[in-house]
């Protein structure tokens, strides 16, 4: 252990670090030099997260990789970080996609190099911190500071409409931030003063007040994932974001909001999660099937990806509320599949952006002819983000619906129409854009994907295989928290 | 026992080792290289399932995990074998097959720009063939089922530049997808109940919930039955049984070797296969086995008829398998499983060899697949005629050929049966053997006999044809005076190695196969079920069977049905069109397929866009986005304007706004004093 006990603090601090050389950089006649130090830096950032998941203890129930110092004293708030199996997965995740979309802006970014690069890597920094932190305010914290680099990203670097977006996409997740922060302080008071999250979770709450609190927390995290009706922000944002901006947008921000209801709702207030649980399998299943629909005629590429997405959420959501093991582990393992097939998509259809400059599925036709080898990789993710089994978005979707059985048969029915809505709206669309004869001249002149175009995409697609032939070892570090979770909720705390 | 297990391996891995290798490095290896190590492999596959076969034969069985795919809960997902009798027999037939129709392929895809594709997929599709029947539970099941799915959208669309290939691919993922809903929702409530999804623990505790209620909430249906259609469903989709059938006869726009291989012999007789390794699950169902049994009498009549107006010689063949599958779910129905899988086997002999003939015959014709454009063909291609001929007799049930033992036998078993449809269903079995004989005839006789009718002028288009043109464009035809020329030795010794199965294989196989213990241990079949143990007291002997079913009503209708078809075509061809003409109803109905392609177009396909594009416009845009998000903005906005008002930035605005606030702060001080 190089960094002894302190991994996670290199976690979060070293891509922030770097974000800050990067910027350092300066204007634009250093770009290369800025491209290179976040390339290394982003790397870097990736290797240093191997530990936790080579070091991770998988019998151990409780935190992990914990540090803990105090911060401000007066208010009895501490800089203490830990990872459990879910949250460990997440930095993995997150670290995985920097190097990614730093490779992916390479060439496409010739403005403000410096600053686009380092927006990327103080975000990962940042990300990071959220699913690290165990004092409420340090959460708190990272969680607003996480919305500043991705509005930075989407108003500067993003399309025609990018400020509407950048707005909406910030006010809508303030707004609902700002109830989360009323619910910490209740906590911080009810606790006699004290911001540790773990213990929020051994409180005794009244019906009334975990009620409260589960709502306060849900506008948090619903805006997040997003739930319906609360999702309309996300197809906006997507649209107007710069292919990065997009990718870490799905693949990593919609998860923060997930994750926040395992460590925020469910265990601090399970009787009223348990109260409330009909209505948010309501409301996943809306967005399995209403989303689903909706999807399916979209005439924008990024807007339908956006909307699968928010679907594919919804069997988050779902899995959470079902209360097993199933249903919440495969809810997990959706997440980080969704997180691989959802960046893979908002990616290639970057790679078009880049040539064609539109993303509207009519201004396409035949690309297949033109571009063969990008037409493979693009049906490999079109097919896993249908759910084929093989790839990693079967075995969170199938795990979901063989809970979603236990909880009630027909929740399971209708969140498996997603076989046949989900494989409609992506295919279609596929078939419009990559099948059939050369469609027009821009179709006529494009040219099959670069060597690092190709090499994103191929680590995506090993990604995404791999998860899906072999998710026993995404499986094996969950099961420990998850059970953890699950007898937790099963206590009453009234 | 070790080097078994390894084989077990190989049989699986050797194709998708082939299908990488051609598909992810075909620039490297070239053509030659490509097809060369991919029937290599696909060969070494045959073999090692040959010596399994071997060694099953002796005893030996398995079942066993290869490893864990995932645990959660209290549950274990596992990748592992069952090699048993059924499981080998099934590994028999896709590997011989596979192994013809990669060789048919070298001859068939020869001008082809995706040579190397084209070999990538089908050994990919091998692969995902054999982990279907080998798999040992149900994730694995679900798993090749899919597979299998996946490769026919990339098969049938193999021609992407086609818009009928591609509406066509998209078409059957899509109506897989259904039955695949049904079908998981079915392995759902299996885990559920019995908590593993290994086959062996689910058919051992069967028995113990033969009389409990399915945990549907609402609902009170017999929780075996529920799960049994369920599944079903999923056959329904994967093996075109009515109304899932739809995506069948549009897949014939991908290439011929195809149809032959996967939309004939294999992957659509995976249903079957399905629900005869769930034999001891069905067997506890009446409900289901009936239910089983009328769609499969359906598909085999009604989709019969519609092989008779075909005049594309792919789709005559396409909805003769239609028609076949249902003879095989009427089977399962009747609890005559074993008589399913042996029809099952022998189909895929002589229906892929029926589509390998029709696809030299669609060479010869320079892709002018219109059988009234053929005709006489018998002197050109003796070997395509010979060898379709004895597709034919086979398909129709000719005493002594392979089809003959299967059919007659699904005939008698459902004759045998106790179920209350039984009687619908053996009308319709029988029916359907007229309707076979007939339209097999009728294109026999339209293509290899009677006038040339080829190298007429109704084509302006030369027949020359290079390599773009034929992957855009199907029908060309033959130049005037051009003359059609036997297929080279790829394709016709393909045709020749399955036309010797299709002729001896049910003479051989129908004593161990129906009557003998060959499948004892693979299928169960309930007390009362027995039907194969009637059919046994009556049966004495393979070539006694034959020699007695000269003078049975099976055999009456299919002469009957040669006989017409002869003289419709062949005497008198004048009266198809009389006919036509006369009932001009029935002919429309039959033309549009029974409406159901413009009813899905129209209701499921049209329905949905309306739904999405009415839910996208009132619900996200109007609703959510104008009324909550803009609305609550332009609320704000509102109430800071008249807010606003109020700060005019007059001093004595302000100074008369603070002293009325004193005063009411004072008046309302002393009150409350």
């Amino acid at each position: 252990m190089i960094f002894g006990f302190h991994l996670l603090s290199v976690a979060i601090w070293l891509p922030i670090l770097f974000g800050i050389l990067v910027m350092a950089t300066g204007n634009d006649r250093n770009a290369a030099m800025a491209r290179y130090l976040a390339l290394a830096g982003s790397i870097l950032g990736f290797l240093v997260t191997i530990p936790l998941y080579t070091g991770f203890d998988r019998m151990a129930s409780g935190m992990q990789f914990v540090e803990i110092h105090n911060w401000i004293p007066r208010f009895n708030i501490h800089y203490h970080l830990g990872v459990d199996g879910i949250s460990m997965l997440f930095i993995l995740l997150n670290s995985f996609f920097t190097p990614l979309v730093v490779i992916a802006g390479w060439q496409v970014i010739e403005k403000r190099v410096a600053q686009y690069m380092a927006a990327f890597l103080i975000m990962s920094g940042i990300i990071n911190g959220v699913f690290a932190s165990l004092d409420a305010v340090l959460f708190y914290v990272f969680w607003e500071a996480m919305l500043i680099p991705m509005f930075v990203i989407i108003g500067v670097w993003g399309g025609p409409n990018r400020v509407y977006a950048a707005i909406k996409f910030f006010l809508y997740t303030l707004l609902g931030s700002l109830l989360m922060l009323v619910a910490l302080l209740y906590l911080y008071n009810q606790s006699g003063g004290s911001f540790e999250i773990l213990e929020y979770h051994q409180m005794m709450i009244p019906m009334t007040a975990q009620i409260l609190l589960f709502i306060a927390f849900f506008m948090a995290f619903s805006v997040k994932v997003p739930m319906f009706p609360v999702h309309t922000w996300l197809p906006d944002a997507h649209v107007e974001a710069p292919t990065g901006g997009s990718v870490i947008l799905a693949a990593i921000m919609l998860k923060v909001g997930a994750y926040g209801f395992l460590r925020f709702s469910m265990p601090i207030a399970p009787d009223a999660s348990h109260s409330l649980s009909g209505a948010m399998i309501a409301l996943s299943l809306i967005a399995v099937v209403y989303i689903g629909l909706v999807a399916l005629t979209q005439s924008d590429m990024k807007k339908l990806v956006a909307y699968s997405s928010i679907s594919h959420m919804g069997f988050v959501t779902l899995g959470f509320f079902i209360f097993n093991a199933y249903g919440i582990e495969g809810a997990l393992i959706q997440m980080v599949s969704h997180g691989f097939i959802s960046g893979a998509l908002f990616l290639c259809i970057g790679v078009l952006y880049d040539r064609v400059h539109s993303r509207q599925i009519v201004d396409y036709g035949g690309v297949a002819n033109k571009m063969p080898v990008f037409a493979a990789f693009f049906m490999l993710f079109a097919m896993a983000n249908s759910g084929l089994p093989g790839t990693s978005g079967f075995v969170g979707e199938f795990m979901v619906i063989m809970g979603a059985v236990k909880a009630n048969f027909w929740y399971a029915f209708l969140a498996a129409t997603t076989l046949v809505f989900g494989a409609a709206y992506t295919l279609w669309m596929y078939k419009r854009v990559i099948f059939g004869p050369v469609a027009n001249d821009h179709v006529a002149h494009l040219h099959d994907i670069n060597l690092r175009e190709k090499v994103i995409l191929s680590i995506l697609a090993i990604a995404v295989l791999v998860a899906g032939l072999y998710p026993l070892p995404l499986g094996e570090v969950l099961h420990t928290s998850v059970n953890d979770l699950l007898v937790h909720m099963a206590r009453s705390k009234l | 026992m070790s080097h078994m297990q390894n084989l077990y391996l190989l049989v699986p891995l050797a194709p998708l080792l082939g299908a990488i290798a051609a598909g992810l490095f075909g620039n490297i290896l070239g053509r030659k290289w490509s097809h060369r190590i991919t029937i290599a492999l696909v060969a070494v596959s045959f073999a090692a399932s040959v010596a399994i076969f071997k060694d099953v034969m002796a005893g030996h069985q398995f079942n066993g995990t290869v490893y864990k795919w995932m645990t959660s809960g209290d549950a274990s997902f596992e990748v592992g074998f069952l090699i048993d009798r059924l499981t080998v027999m099934m590994m028999l037939v896709v590997t011989f097959v596979s192994l013809m129709v990669h060789i048919y392929t070298i001859g068939y895809m020869e001008e082809d720009p995706g040579y190397q594709r084209f070999f990538s997929y089908i050994s990919l599709f091998t692969f995902s063939m054999l982990m279907l029947v080998m798999a040992n539970n149900f994730m694995q099941l679900f798993f090749g089922w899919e597979a299998v799915g996946l490769v026919s959208y990339l098969l049938i669309g193999f021609w992407f530049k086609r818009e009928t290939a591609i509406y066509a691919n998209l078409k059957a993922f899509l109506v897989n997808r259904v039955g695949d809903f049904g079908f998981l929702l079915g392995i759902a409530l299996i885990l559920m109940v019995f908590g593993t999804l290994d086959y062996a623990a689910v058919f051992a505790n069967a028995g113990r919930y033969v009389n409990d209620f399915a945990p549907i909430p609402g609902v009170s249906w017999n929780l075996i039955t529920a799960i049994c259609i369920l599944l079903f469903i999923g056959a329904m989709g994967k093996s075109a049984q009515f109304p899932l059938h739809v995506w069948l006869p549009d897949s014939m726009e991908g290439p011929t070797p195809i149809s032959a291989l996967i939309h004939a012999a294999t992957m659509v007789t995976a249903g079957i296969f399905m629900v005869a390794r769930m034999s001891p699950l069905f067997e506890l169902s009446e409900t289901a086995l009936s239910f089983v049994m009328i769609i499969g009498a359906i598909t085999a009549l009604f989709m019969g008829f519609l092989g008779i107006i075909q005049n594309d010689i792919k789709r005559v063949v396409a909805y003769s398998t239609l028609s076949q599958l249902g003879y095989m779910t009427v089977a399962l129905g009747a609890s005559a499983y074993s008589v399913a899988v042996f029809h099952l086997m022998t189909h895929a002999f002589f229906k892929a060899l029926l589509f390998l003939a029709a696809g030299s015959v669609i060479m010869a014709m320079h892709h002018d697949q219109d059988i009234r454009n053929m005709g006489g063909l018998r002197k050109y291609m003796p070997i395509t005629w010979i060898t379709s001929l004895i597709g034919s007799l086979a398909l129709i049930g000719t005493p002594f050929f392979s089809g003959f033992y299967s059919k007659d036998s699904i005939i008698e078993a459902v004759e045998y049966s106790h179920l209350p449809v039984s009687g619908i269903a053996y009308a319709a079995v029988l029916a359907g053997v007229f309707v076979t004989a007939f339209y097999s005839f009728r294109m026999y006789f339209l293509v290899f006999h009677g006038e040339e009718r080829f190298g007429k002028d109704h084509h302006d288009h030369q027949g020359d044809h290079d390599d773009e043109e034929v992957a855009s464009d199907h029908h060309h035809g033959l130049a005037p005076g051009q003359k059609p020329h036997e297929s080279p030795w790829v394709v016709t010794v393909p045709l020749i190695l399955l036309a010797v199965p299709s002729v001896l294989i049910g003479l051989v196989a129908i004593e161990p196969m129906l009557f003998g213990n060959y499948f004892l241990d693979a299928i169960y079949v309930g007390e009362n079920h027995r039907v194969l143990d009637e059919m046994h007291e009556e049966f004495h002997g393979a070539i006694a069977m034959a020699l007695h079913s000269f003078i049975s009503l099976p055999f009456m209708f299919a002469l009957a049905g040669v006989v017409s078809a002869w003289y419709f075509y062949m005497k008198k061809p004048s009266i198809p069109a009389a006919i036509k003409q006369r009932f001009t109803g029935v002919y429309t109905l039959l033309d549009n397929k029974y409406y159901f392609d413009i009813f899905n177009d129209w209701f499921f396909a049209g329905g949905a866009r309306g739904t999405s594009r009415f839910l996208w416009k009132f619900g996200d845009v109007h609703l959510i986005d104008g009324v909550m998000v803009n609305g609550t903005a332009k609320l704000v906005g509102r109430f800071s304007g008249v807010l606003r008002k109020a700060q005019t930035g007059y001093v004595y605005h302000y100074a008369f706004a603070m002293i009325t606030g004193v005063f009411v702060l004072l008046t309302v001080r002393t009150w409350f004093e």
